[in-house]
């Protein structure tokens, strides 16, 4: 496993910690949800926390505490279970949460995009390959049908900036090299 | 037709980049198959009994010529020489190799055509009335709805990866030739009383295990909030959908679980806080869609030209292929030609390579080239002047797809079954041929009046027998094939689920029952024009149960 963060392989800071004790000063950790809410005083120490939150769980709940966490980890248990998407899309368009928005679980190349789309910008990817690849495969498309909080240019916004057609009409148009 | 414009084809060309170095990848042994199958659905490949299956996706059923010819190249060069229609107005290819996809996808991108999302736990195929744009029944044309809800479902960054398939379907007029009552999202484009145009919206219709009919969660929705609508919806179910069991991962599972009204609150919190965003549709982007939309340029020309009715009082053949094929255009002179893919004997929705090359020769001389599939897999030219009928029609008969069945008993609704798909229990082809022999007099059919058979292989329901006016679905019992029968199902305006009639019976008996069914029906009905389906709705199964059972046990 490697984690790829602004687009490139990082040693990652954070530990998991999920023992009872407090966790060393001045060490990064991530937490599982219920130990955080069994101890908001971590969000007080002086070492960023972050919280690891399952994917059957209103992220709604994590409101009260977003603005003093440094990273949420959200889970994909397999990567055929998407609900992690709508969960990241809430947390950035809602809840503008501004942290780190991580990927864990199975992350493959081939949902790079989808995530990054979704709103997050920290991979634990599964596969030294994959993570390997993550600038190339990221850049395999230009073209988005979807608005979504990460700013990526429509083809709707495209067609809208080439100026009106209306009232001839539109011609086929073929891209280069065809 | 919609032309692409580049964004279009730069996606397109993108896509199946990715998708061959997906293949590569599973080639080279760095996909797992587990990993390399999401994948593949997401693409349109299933692996069945014997081969790999490619599913091209028919936005809303319409067809170039050129893109007809692209379709018979693959059947010829990839395949065995034919392709399947399918009930969802998508073709399949039953015997493509692996390491020939990518390039098989590629001729088939040149002509616009793939197979995006046509499987997979993905938004599908968005389906509408095959006669959209040209029925004068519509309030307008729903393609271009279709096509807005196709571009934003396509590759959707939060929606790829749903708990099961998601289908959604769109009529604009106001009988339902798109079957949108057993759809995840149903969209019915009407007028309101106010004279403002937008979307009744259902969800959660569904064939399978457990059947469902869409049930209505927005009367009146504006059109400038299809999309954020849509986005509502599929965000609720994303979250919420059932992910344990594949029998109940359907949308239709959780709206009954959570019950229709907080389902339909549900949806209407999400959509409060997004309608207003990115997502509305303002009047300049909808044209951007509208205007890529070609139609011909049609003559002026009057109805019934006198050389049309001569025709059909000289050649009874001709007449009686008039009058079950043809259908009123909302352009005068012109008609809706449906061609029949129901030959007697034949796989039902299937067409050979040499026949796609003729239709689309003949779409160019007598439709402006182009061509629609529809929901009962036939195909239809849209826009055929009157006086070029005949001509047609002697060159829709040389090929065998003028056979005058349609929306009679031989017009049957069938999946491939246990010929070809590894979900299935039961064959459903040899069915269908079956019957197409039996009611092989087109006389007689045309006095049992419209009847519509679907024949499914297997719980799935591929075949809608849920809706078939009789439905016949294959079930394996001690290692043999047996078949349920039900009537009184429907899939239009009035949809509705049919009812078992008794216990399933074997392979052998299934096309006795339907001819004791029909036999039953001409005795108990009150006039010759009363339908099938009106008799069964006004005295229920019990006699037709009756005359089933009354000479056999079943299984």
């Amino acid at each position: 496993m490697r984690l790829v963060k602004a687009g490139k392989i990082v040693q990652d800071r954070f530990v998991r910690w999920s023992d009872d004790g407090p966790p060393p000063e001045g060490t990064a950790v991530l937490v599982p949800h219920q130990r955080l809410f069994a101890d908001p005083a971590l969000l007080e120490r002086e070492a960023p926390t972050g919280v690891i939150w399952p994917n059957d769980r209103n992220v709604a709940e994590l409101a009260p505490y977003l603005h003093r966490l440094a990273v949420v980890a959200l889970v994909f248990p397999t990567f055929k279970d998407g609900r992690a998407y709508s969960q990241a899309r809430i947390l950035r368009e809602k809840q503008r949460f501004a942290g780190e928005l991580r990927a864990t679980g199975q992350v493959l190349r081939d949902q790079f995009l989808f995530m990054l789309r979704a709103g997050f910008d920290a991979f634990e990817v599964t596969k030294d390959a994959d993570a390997e690849a993550f600038a190339d495969t990221v850049r395999r498309y230009s073209v988005f049908y979807q608005p979504t909080g990460d700013g990526r240019p429509t083809a709707r916004a495209g067609r809208l900036d080439r100026g009106p057609e209306i009232g001839s009409r539109a011609p086929e148009r073929v891209p280069l090299g065809r | 037709m919609y032309v692409y414009d580049e964004f279009d084809w730069t996606f397109l060309e993108q896509r199946i980049a990715e998708f061959r170095d997906q293949v590569r990848r599973r080639l080279a042994g760095e996909l797992t198959e587990d990993e390399f199958k999401l994948l593949r659905l997401l693409n349109g490949v299933y692996l069945q009994l014997h081969a790999y299956m490619l599913r091209i996706g028919i936005p809303y059923g319409t067809l170039s010529s050129e893109q007809l010819r692209a379709l018979a190249y693959v059947a010829r060069h990839y395949d065995r020489g034919y392709g399947h229609f399918t009930t969802r107005q998508n073709i399949q290819f039953h015997w493509i190799k692996l390491e020939q996809l990518p390039d098989a996808m590629m001729h088939l991108a040149r002509a616009r055509l793939h197979g995006i999302q046509t499987s997979g736990n993905s938004v599908r195929n968005v389906t509408t009335d095959q006669w959209a744009g040209v029925t004068p029944e519509e309030i307008e044309d729903p393609r271009i709805w279709a096509e807005i809800v196709r571009q934003h479902t396509t590759v959707h960054p939060e929606f790829s990866f749903l708990p099961r398939k998601f289908k959604i379907a769109l009529t604009a007029a106001e009988h339902d030739r798109a079957a949108i009552k057993i759809h995840d999202i149903s969209l019915r484009l009407y007028r309101n009383e106010a004279g403002e145009t937008g979307f009744e919206v259902g969800v959660g219709g569904g064939l399978g295990r457990i059947p469902y009919l869409a049930q209505v969660i927005k009367p009146f929705l504006p059109k400038r909030h299809l999309l954020s609508y849509i986005e509502a919806i599929l965000r609720v179910y994303n979250q919420y959908g059932r992910r344990d069991n594949i029998h109940k991962a359907r949308i239709k599972i959780l709206v009954h679980q959570i019950g229709v009204e907080k389902f339909a609150q549900e949806v209407e919190q999400e959509w409060q806080s997004i309608k207003d965003g990115p997502l509305a549709l303002e009047p300049d982007a909808i044209a951007e869609i509208a205007i890529r939309f070609r139609y011909p340029d049609y003559e002026r020309l009057d109805d019934n030209p006198d050389a049309l009715t001569a025709a059909r009082l000289r050649d009874r053949r001709f007449a009686t292929w008039f009058n079950n094929a043809v259908n009123r255009h909302k352009v005068p002179g012109y008609a809706i030609v449906t061609l029949s893919l129901k030959p007697e004997g034949g796989t039902p929705g299937d067409a050979t390579a040499e026949q796609m090359d003729t239709i689309a020769d003949l779409a160019d001389r007598y439709s402006f080239g182009e061509i629609r599939v529809g929901h009962e897999q036939n195909l239809v030219l849209p826009h055929v002047r009157q006086r070029d009928l005949t001509d047609l029609w002697r060159a829709l008969d040389a090929i065998g797809v003028a056979t005058p069945n349609l929306n009679l008993v031989s017009d049957i609704i069938a999946c491939p079954g246990l010929d070809y798909c590894s979900l299935a229990n039961a064959r459903s082809i040899p069915i269908a041929q079956e019957l197409t022999r039996r009611f092989r007099d087109h006389e007689a059919a045309r006095k049992l009046g419209r009847l519509h058979i679907n024949i499914s292989g297997c719980i799935n329901a591929c075949g809608h027998h849920h809706v078939g006016h009789i439905g016949i679905l294959g079930v394996e019992k001690n290692g043999e094939e047996f078949y349920q029968v039900t009537i009184g199902g429907r899939a239009d305006e009035k949809a509705e689920l049919g009812t078992l009639i008794g216990p399933a019976v074997p392979y052998g008996e299934v096309a006795d029952v339907v001819e004791d069914i029909t036999a039953a029906y001409v005795d108990l009905r009150e006039r010759p024009d009363e339908l099938f389906i009106d008799t069964v709705k006004r005295l229920g199964v019990e006699p037709f149960r009756e005359r089933v059972y009354a000479t056999r046990q079943g299984g």
